[in-house]
Order: C-alpha cells, then sequence, then structure tokens
C-alpha cells in the first residue's frame, strides 16, 4: 500500500516537472498579429559557426533596414535565430523552438544536409521556407521551400561551361573534397557536363577533411598528367593550402573555383599574391563597388567588425526577397502560416528581385534561382571580374 | 532475493511506461510545445545506445568507445533497405523488417569485432572499437549504391562510375549519405523499443548467463577457474550490445529524413557522449542510464533561451552532476542531511 502511495506520488512529481517543461514553449505558439516573425537557423558553433553567424548576422542587417524604413507593407519584423551545431538532428529542435516562438517564415537552415531535414517539417506544417545557402539538390524538392544561391550541379555545369566556353584549358585536372556533401555535388555534376566540351578531365583525386593537410600526392598527379587547369570544386581553406604547396613544386596551372573558394584573400597567414590569377565563379565579392554592396559591407564591418562572405550576402538578400514576395502576395502577418505560405509561394514565381548576389533572380516552381554566376579573377589582392 | 530483483526491474519498465502514458496525456490536451514533441524520439533511442553500452561497460566491464559505429551500421543498412522498397512494401512490414536487417548487421559487425579482440585481456576493445567508429564512418563515406531496371550498381569512386540507366535511383551517395528515408519513426515504437531493450538486458543480467557474465568482469581468473566459456561469454555480452546499439540507429535514420556518415552523429565525440550518459547514470546501473540519457539530451535543449552560453552551462552541469551523484564525499554529506529519507529507502529495499 505503501509502496502504491509511493509510486504514485512519484507520477505526479514527474509529472508535474514534465508540465513544467511544456509550459516553456507552449502559449506563444499562436504568432502576433501585428508583426512578421522571421527565424534564422545555422550553426553559431563548431566547427562551421563562420558560416550560421554570417547567415544570421547577414539576414539581421536586412530586417534592420527594414524595420526602419517602415517594415514590410507596415508592418514590422520580428526576427529570431536558432543554433543546429551542423547537426540535421539539432536543426529541426531549433525549427520546433522557432515554431513554439510562433515563426511564420523560416530563412535557413544554413547548411545542406539540416535544410533537407528541417525541409522535412516545413512540409508537414506548410510553412515558407526559404534557404539563403542550402546548395544541394534535394533541398528544395518540397514546392514550399526555395533557395537563393546556386545548386551544387548548377555550379558545375556553369563551371564547365564558362572553362569551355573561355577556351581556358585543354586538360583539366579536379581536387576535390569527397567527405564533403557541398564539394562531391560539384565535382559530379562537373564531370557529367565535361563529356563531349573541348577539353579533358585528365586527373579527379579526391581528399578527406581527415587528411587536408597535404595535398602534394593530388598535385602532383595533376601535374604529370599535364593539366594546365586545376579546378578546385573546395571552401578556401584548404584551397590556400594548395595553392601554397603547388607552388612550392614549382607547378603553375590556373585555378580555377567556385562560390566557396570567396574569403581565400583573408586566410590568415597565406601569401595572397600565390592567389594572382585564380579565378571562381562566385555571386558575391565584398569589394564590389556597387551602391548596395558598398553599404551592406559597410554596415557589417560597423556591426560586427569583420568583412561579409556569401553566406551573410545570401542571407541579406533572402529577407529582401522574403519582403518583396510578401508585398506582392499582398498577406497579412494575421493569417495562419499555412496561408501565408501558399501566398508567399505563388508570388514567389512572379518576383523579379534584385541584391546582392545578383542583379535579377527569378524563381521557378522547383525553387531554383535563375541568376547569373559572375566569374572573377583575382588581380593585384582583389576581384575583378572575369569578363 | 529473486523478488527484489524481479521488483526493482518493474520499477524500471514502470518509470518508462509513466513517462509514456504523461507524455501521452500531456500532447493530447495539447500543452506540449513542438520543440518538447521533436525532442522525444531522440531521447528514446540515446537510451536505448545507452543501454546497450551499459551492458557492455557496467556488466561486461570491457570499455567501448565506438558504440556508435555500430548505430552507424544499423541506420545505414535499414535506412537502405526502407528507401530501396519505399515504393514495393507497405510501411508496417517495411519498418520491421528494417529493423531486423539493423539490428542483425549491427550485431554481426559486433560479432566480427568480437571474435579477436574479446580473447584479450585490457583496453584493446576501447582501442579497436574506436578505430571501428572512424573506419566505418570513411568507409561509408566512399560507398556509391544505386538501384535501376537493370539491378543493384556498386562503386567506391563516385556516382558516374555507377552507369545507372536514365530511371535508375542513387540511393547511399557517397558524402551525402542517403536522403528521403520514409519518417516512420515515433515516440510510441521508441518506447516500444527501449521497453524491449530493457527486457532483454536485464533479463539477461539476472540469468545465469548474466551472473557468468558478471563473474568474468569481478575476477577474471576466478571465472576461469570455475570453468567459465570466458571467450563465448563475452561475445554473447558484446553482440547483444552491438544489436541494441543497431537497433538506435534504425529509430535514428528513420526519424530524421538525412543521413550522413559525418563525424558529429557517428564519431568518437558522439559515442564517448553515451559514454557520458553511462557513467553519469552509473556503471552496471541500466534504469541509471535510461534517465541520465534523457535528462542530458534534454538539458542543452532546454537550455536554448541562454544561447551561446548554454555550452558553457552545459559543461558545467555535467561536472556538478559527476561530482554530486559520485564524489565519495559527497555521498556521506548527503547521506548526513538526507540520512532520514535514505533510511526509509534503506528499510524498503531491505
Amino acid at each position: 500500500m505503501k509502496k502504491a502511495k509511493k509510486v504514485f506520488s512519484a507520477v505526479l512529481a514527474s509529472a508535474m516537472a514534465l508540465s513544467l517543461l511544456a509550459g516553456c514553449g507552449a502559449g506563444a505558439a499562436k504568432g502576433g498579429s501585428d508583426t512578421f516573425k522571421i527565424g534564422a537557423i545555422g550553426p553559431l558553433t563548431g566547427a562551421a559557426a563562420a558560416y550560421g553567424n554570417a547567415v544570421v548576422n547577414g539576414a539581421q542587417i536586412a530586417v534592420d533596414e527594414i524595420n526602419a524604413a517602415g517594415g514590410i507593407n507596415g508592418y514590422q519584423i520580428e526576427y529570431k535565430s536558432e543554433d543546429d551545431e551542423l547537426n540535421a538532428e539539432k536543426s529541426v529542435n531549433a525549427y520546433n523552438t522557432l515554431k513554439d516562438w510562433g515563426m511564420q517564415i523560416l530563412v535557413g537552415s544554413t547548411t545542406s544536409a539540416c535544410s533537407i531535414a528541417v525541409s522535412e517539417n516545413t512540409k508537414n506544417d506548410n510553412m515558407f521556407q526559404l534557404t539563403p545557402s542550402g546548395s544541394a539538390e534535394d533541398c528544395v524538392k518540397y514546392d514550399n521551400v526555395f533557395r537563393v544561391c546556386f545548386s551544387d550541379p548548377n555550379q558545375g555545369i556553369a563551371s564547365a561551361q564558362y572553362i569551355s566556353d573561355h577556351n581556358l584549358a585543354t586538360k583539366v585536372g579536379i581536387i576535390y573534397d569527397n567527405s564533403d556533401v557541398y564539394s562531391s555535388g560539384i565535382y559530379q555534376k562537373f564531370a557529367q557536363e565535361s563529356e563531349g566540351k573541348n577539353y579533358e578531365i585528365v586527373s579527379a583525386e579526391a581528399y578527406t577533411q581527415d587528411n587536408n593537410t597535404d595535398f602534394s600526392v593530388q598535385l602532383q598527379k595533376a601535374k604529370d598528367a599535364g593539366a594546365d587547369l586545376v579546378f578546385l570544386p573546395i571552401y578556401y581553406s584548404d584551397a590556400a593550402l594548395i595553392l601554397t604547396q603547388a607552388n612550392t613544386m614549382g607547378y603553375a596551372p590556373t585555378f580555377f573555383g567556385v562560390d566557396g573558394m570567396d574569403g581565400i584573400l583573408t586566410v590568415e597567414n597565406f601569401d595572397t599574391s600565390l592567389a594572382e590569377g585564380l579565378m571562381l565563379l562566385t555571386p558575391f565579392a565584398a569589394d564590389a563597388t556597387d551602391d548596395l554592396t558598398v553599404n551592406f559591407v559597410k554596415q557589417y564591418n560597423d556591426k560586427f567588425g569583420e568583412t561579409p562572405n556569401q553566406f551573410a550576402a545570401d542571407a541579406y538578400d533572402a529577407v529582401y526577397i522574403i519582403k518583396a514576395a510578401i508585398e506582392k502576395a499582398g498577406v497579412t502577418p494575421d493569417k495562419s502560416t499555412s496561408e501565408i505560405c501558399d501566398a508567399v509561394k505563388a508570388a514567389m514565381l512572379e518576383i523579379e528581385a534584385k541584391g546582392l548576389t545578383s542583379q535579377k533572380m527569378t524563381w521557378e516552381a522547383s525553387g531554383e534561382p535563375n541568376k547569373e554566376p559572375k566569374a572573377v579573377v583575382i588581380k593585384g589582392g582583389t576581384y575583378v571580374s572575369a569578363e | 532475493m529473486k523478488n527484489k530483483i524481479t521488483k526493482q526491474n518493474l520499477i524500471t519498465y514502470g518509470i518508462v511506461l509513466a513517462f509514456y502514458i504523461i507524455v501521452e496525456i500531456l500532447m493530447l490536451t495539447g500543452v506540449l510545445s513542438s520543440h518538447m514533441k521533436g525532442l522525444l524520439v531522440p531521447m528514446t533511442y540515446y537510451a536505448i545506445i545507452a543501454v546497450a553500452l551499459n551492458l557492455c561497460v557496467g556488466i561486461l566491464g570491457e570499455l567501448s568507445i565506438g558504440h556508435c559505429g555500430f548505430m552507424c551500421i544499423g541506420a545505414f543498412t535499414s535506412a537502405f533497405f526502407s528507401r530501396a522498397t519505399e515504393n514495393s512494401i507497405p510501411t508496417v512490414p517495411r519498418f520491421i523488417i528494417a529493423f531486423i536487417i539493423g539490428i542483425a548487421f549491427a550485431a554481426l559487425f559486433g560479432f566480427l569485432i568480437g571474435i579477436p579482440v574479446l580473447r584479450l585481456k585490457g583496453d584493446y576493445l576501447a582501442i579497436v572499437t574506436l578505430a571501428f567508429g572512424e573506419i566505418i564512418k570513411n568507409v561509408i563515406n566512399s560507398f556509391y549504391i544505386g538501384i535501376d531496371s537493370k539491378g543493384v550498381h556498386f562503386s567506391m569512386k563516385d556516382s558516374m562510375a555507377l552507369g545507372m540507366e536514365a530511371d535508375g535511383d542513387i540511393i547511399v551517395n557517397g558524402a551525402m549519405g542517403i536522403t528521403g528515408t520514409p519518417h516512420n519513426a515515433n515516440f510510441t515504437i521508441g518506447i516500444v523499443v527501449l521497453l524491449i531493450s530493457l527486457f532483454v538486458v536485464q533479463n539477461l543480467v539476472n540469468s545465469r548467463d548474466g551472473r557468468a557474465i558478471m563473474a568474468i568482469r569481478d575476477n577474471y581468473i576466478a571465472a576461469e577457474a570455475t570453468g567459465i566459456n570466458i571467450t563465448g561469454y563475452k561475445m554473447m555480452a558484446f553482440t547483444i550490445s552491438a544489436a541494441i546499439a543497431g537497433a538506435a540507429g534504425v529509430l535514428f535514420s528513420h526519424n530524421i529524413t538525412t543521413l550522413t556518415a559525418s563525424s558529429q552523429y557517428f564519431g568518437y565525440n558522439a559515442s564517448i557522449m553515451i559514454l557520458v550518459y553511462v557513467v553519469l547514470g552509473g556503471i552496471g546501473n541500466i534504469r541509471g542510464s535510461v534517465i541520465a540519457a534523457c535528462i542530458l539530451y534534454l538539458l542543452p535543449e532546454l537550455l536554448r533561451g541562454l544561447n551561446t552560453y548554454r555550452m558553457l552551462i552545459y559543461s558545467i552541469v555535467l561536472i556538478v552532476m559527476m561530482i554530486v551523484n559520485w564524489s565519495p564525499k559527497v555521498i556521506e554529506w548527503r547521506k548526513r542531511t538526507f540520512g532520514r529519507l535514505n533510511l526509509k529507502r534503506a528499510k524498503e529495499v531491505a
């Protein structure tokens, strides 16, 4: 009898504790009716924190600007960001947290795998999702998800196209990271697209994140095969090492990168003269001289004390794209999340946005943006348009 | 004696069931936030793998720091099966078969690793499992498997080498892993699997085999002298432990739709995290691992409000909990302060 009482009291106590937990998030679930609530998700801690923080900060600047200018259709934006530690499971948790907060539109997730995992949930809830930088093909497989950046396959295709159109090479070597979704995604499409082009791929060497310090084997193979252009669909930190090591072994082909290469000039202890002549396809260059970029870079520098990269630019554009789509759809924040999603989704196909990452962007129902890649070449330590 | 053990086991099941019922009631009444709802399934699979590891570390007394490797195997084999048969087998039998496949493969690898390593004495298992966890991750990262009308294609180079027909579907795509696994796992299934693993482990511990396993842990030489087949029993416990970890992997892969073999899920850091659950819950204390896994998984999530400081606070809480739970001085102090409470409990247990 006494034991039964004890078990009973334990059950009651745990029930109380649980309802306490439940109380944490509930209540606010129905969004405010006079503000748009936009949430952002990205890795704010851990190894990829640079990307997540760039997205969160870039979006913050856009939100502040829009609010200062009177908001969207007169409604202010409320903005909140959550950390996902580059973990798809945590990204879903972050999404659920933001949902409890009352989020109506999601800018995120920053990275591909996280974005795919979250899109499963936004699909179920019918929430509008615009990922600034989730570039894997599957990120936008649902009709409520759109993206700002190029997809990985598109970058591969665009690179192959550019190299052949401009007769940059006859023999191409590739060094890529096969433990990375982004890098292997671009590589696969590039290799497919290269068939029948006016150059041939003579070497394709992979490395992984566990052995990204010594590239002499990969470089030697490219050199022995006589590659006059080395395609590097990788992030800039590894690329900086490759350039340095190529220089030491006296190998000087043209190096060609994609948007992950943006940032190579900011690597510490890297002799930027080695990057001279490096070509890259990027949607954003922090030292462009148009008003929009200059203004953005200045604000970002003032607020966060560093130069923004393409992730920040993508997120900044994402918020303005959402603004344009909401204005086009004419929705008000008192509508349900699902109604907002349906309206904004339809408006996305009609708007034409201008932003940091492109002069003109339009969207297809597939969620892919139509925009021109910009090719730049590094000359005298800065980006110069390659055209 | 027998009765006491049965009662202790029943309490463990009771706690899990009570937790389940309370959460279900909260869900029905709609007070549970979606954040909490999303945490429920991960909580169950981390509890399951903590139980599995406790069998290995606590009951068998062999340190394994690559248990997430078995989880990884369970996750990938079952997700591969589910993806490949998504359109040909209805959900319920498919998910059951996925469980069987995931568990069987994890057990097979546990068995294979056990053959050379468990014959040795000392910390070799820790080293080998650590290596295994890292190797399996890298091996899976270089797998490309696709299915088209001609059958299954396999490559370790890249997805072009598969030579797929136009109607082909690449299921395992190297570092991109498996995407689009059906979202079949839910809280009820998680709790059922947790109860089954508890049932298996607790009954094993209290069986003749379990006593033999613990005898090996407590005194190797004495156990050998009494005629216990040391390698055999070690293999048995380790294989069961790997199998349960595989079950946790099946739940994992059917809960989120992207599965990549990267370190944040299956690397040694993740394995150490599971070990922390086990150590904090009490080595050899199955119920403790379940509770510790739940609390420690929830904690960083509930601290989200503190933003980036939560990592700091989480580590401090870990240290404090470790001291409060296991430091002899603190235990003594607790006994003095809460003496009356403890006395009562002692009477009840006796």
